[in-house]
């Protein structure tokens, strides 16, 4: 019985050959934009992670400042829930870091020479997990009322940051939104297209059941054909992405800043196959499933 | 064997098409349905296959009502009851064997029995050069006759034919006519219902003539009269 059904199947997706491959044409098209939507949903937050990991704040220490008091400070903020990351930079680090970034300015250099003692104070770096909390970690040294801070770079970028938060809070919920109405829209299009071409067989599923096939029996061929259909447009999609993503990421290089999604791609490829194998199946099994239904009613 | 008990049937555009029918059919018998377009003839046998259910009434197969079955079970009545169509209804992606083999294997039949059976069937009806032709190349009698194998390939009890002759000119009428008779001499009851006066008059079997739903007349050897 299964074998005949697959057999069924197979002989109609080959005699029907012209709506079968319509119809896998326009899954392949669903399924591409459905691929899409994953690799530019994880090129988005690859994207707003690195500027995320960029925003930090600085805390600038009065160069008389006592060493042991400096490490007291930075022990305490590095208790705090908000800190991700945490860097102590030293006087002579500092001043290292100074004349490195100055080497080619001879008056500054020279000054610095000049200079008995280091001028540059300690600093500490905070990054925080979101950009939204370096408000609350400025707030809390502001309160704490240290005395060896110099200043804190968060309030002159304070307008910066919290633009930044708003821009990749909105960027993810716009793209999560559009993301999800992009593969509505796909999955509509090629739920459509499956029921048209059953709809092309509606007399014949009449007939089937008028000689006396159950309802299971005239509904399994269209099942399988459905799954068929699914099958053969994830693996075309994935064959049109991978020339489509060599061609991209030169391009991507240079605009994404350091992104590769041709390797990003490549590093996923079989659980993005299966994404797109799970989806193609299930719209094709589940299209054919409500297009049967009507047919086999009464 | 078939029993209609006062059955009434209304469409929902209020015609009423059959208004108290009551007669049986007998094992083995050859029963002509007569009467014009809109008597009731093809709603008598859409009744038989539960294609459309009585708006009062009943109809038995044997002893079943066949509107108390399920959907699940519906399909094992079809089974035993073969049915030729006027416009053939055929599946128009399968060729000619596998119009017949469809049939079997929707009764679950073995894959022995189909290839014993299929080519059998379709030189009784005078197909076997044309088995793997597809219906849209074969001639309407043809079609008609590919038909009626697959009504006969699962031995039924029954053979309901409604208009098999409609189509077609009338030389390959009067063939599949002669089929049909040689069928019900193997042992199937028919049941035709058609408006060819010529046919009816040929046949000389029982006659049963509907007019405006009604059985107006019902004869051993009747003639088409109206």
């Amino acid at each position: 019985m299964f074998y005949r059904i697959i057999k069924h199947s197979f002989i109609s997706f080959w005699r029907n050959i012209w709506v079968s491959l319509a119809t896998i044409l326009v899954m392949v098209l669903s399924l591409f934009i459905v691929g899409s939507l994953i690799l530019s949903h994880a090129i988005l937050v690859a994207i707003l992670q690195g500027i995320q990991e960029k925003v930090d704040i600085t805390i600038y220490i009065k160069p008389d400042a006592p060493e042991q008091e400096i490490f007291e400070l930075r022990d305490t903020i590095a208790r705090l829930d908000e800190v991700k990351k945490l860097e102590y930079i030293s006087r002579d680090q500092a001043l290292a870091q100074f004349q490195e970034r100055h080497r080619q300015n001879a008056l500054i250099v020279r000054s610095l020479e000049e200079l008995d003692d280091n001028p540059l104070g300690a600093a500490i770096n905070v990054t925080s997990f979101h950009p939204s909390q370096y408000e609350s970690i400025a707030r809390f040294l502001e309160a704490g009322n240290f005395s060896m801070i110099d200043k804190v770079n968060y309030r002159q970028n304070e307008k910066i940051i919290s633009r930044l938060s708003f821009i990749l809070d909105t960027s993810r919920n716009v793209g999560a939104g559009v993301s999800l109405l992009l593969a509505g829209i796909a999955f509509l299009v090629a739920f459509n297209t499956i029921r048209m071409a059953i709809f092309t067989a509606r007399e014949e599923i009449g007939i089937m059941r008028l000689v006396g096939a159950s309802n299971w029996y005239v509904r399994a061929p269209f099942l399988v054909s459905g799954a068929l259909y699914g099958l053969i447009a994830s693996l075309t999609t994935l064959f049109i992405f991978w020339p489509f993503l060599l061609w991209l990421a030169p391009k991507g290089r240079q605009y994404l800043g350091g992104i590769d999604v041709a390797q990003y791609f490549m590093a996923n490829i079989f659980q993005f196959f299966l994404i797109l194998l799970g989806v193609g199946v299930l719209v094709g099994v589940v299209s054919s499933l409500i297009a049967t239904r009507r047919y086999l009613k009464g | 064997m078939i029993y209609y008990d006062n059955v009434f049937k209304k469409y929902p555009n209020n015609a009423v098409a059959l208004d108290g029918v009551t007669f049986s059919v007998e094992p083995n018998e050859f029963v002509s349905l007569v009467g014009k377009s809109g008597a009731g003839k093809s709603t008598l046998i859409k009744l038989l296959l539960a294609e459309e259910k009585p708006s009062a009434g009943h109809v038995y197969l044997e002893s079943l009502d066949v509107h108390t079955l399920s959907r699940d079970e519906l399909p094992f009545i079809r089974r035993r009851i073969g049915t030729v169509f006027q416009d053939f209804r055929l599946l128009a992606s399968k060729n000619a064997y596998e119009n017949v083999a469809f049939a079997m294997e929707a009764a679950g039949r073995t894959n022995e029995e189909i290839e014993a059976d299929v080519p059998q069937v379709l030189s009784l009806v005078g197909l076997q050069d044309q088995a793997h032709h597809f219906p849209h190349q074969l001639s309407g009698g043809e079609k008609q006759r590919v038909g009626i194998a697959r009504a006969i390939v699962n031995r039924p009890d029954i053979v309901v034919a409604d208009e098999p002759t409609g189509n077609l000119d009338p030389q390959n009428a009067w063939d599949i006519i002669k089929l049909l008779g040689k069928i019900n001499e193997l042992g199937t009851t028919v049941m035709l219902a058609t408006h060819d006066k010529m046919i009816i008059d040929a046949i000389g079997r029982r006659v049963v003539t509907l007019e405006n739903g009604k059985i107006i007349r019902d004869e051993k050897r009747g003639k088409y009269v109206l």
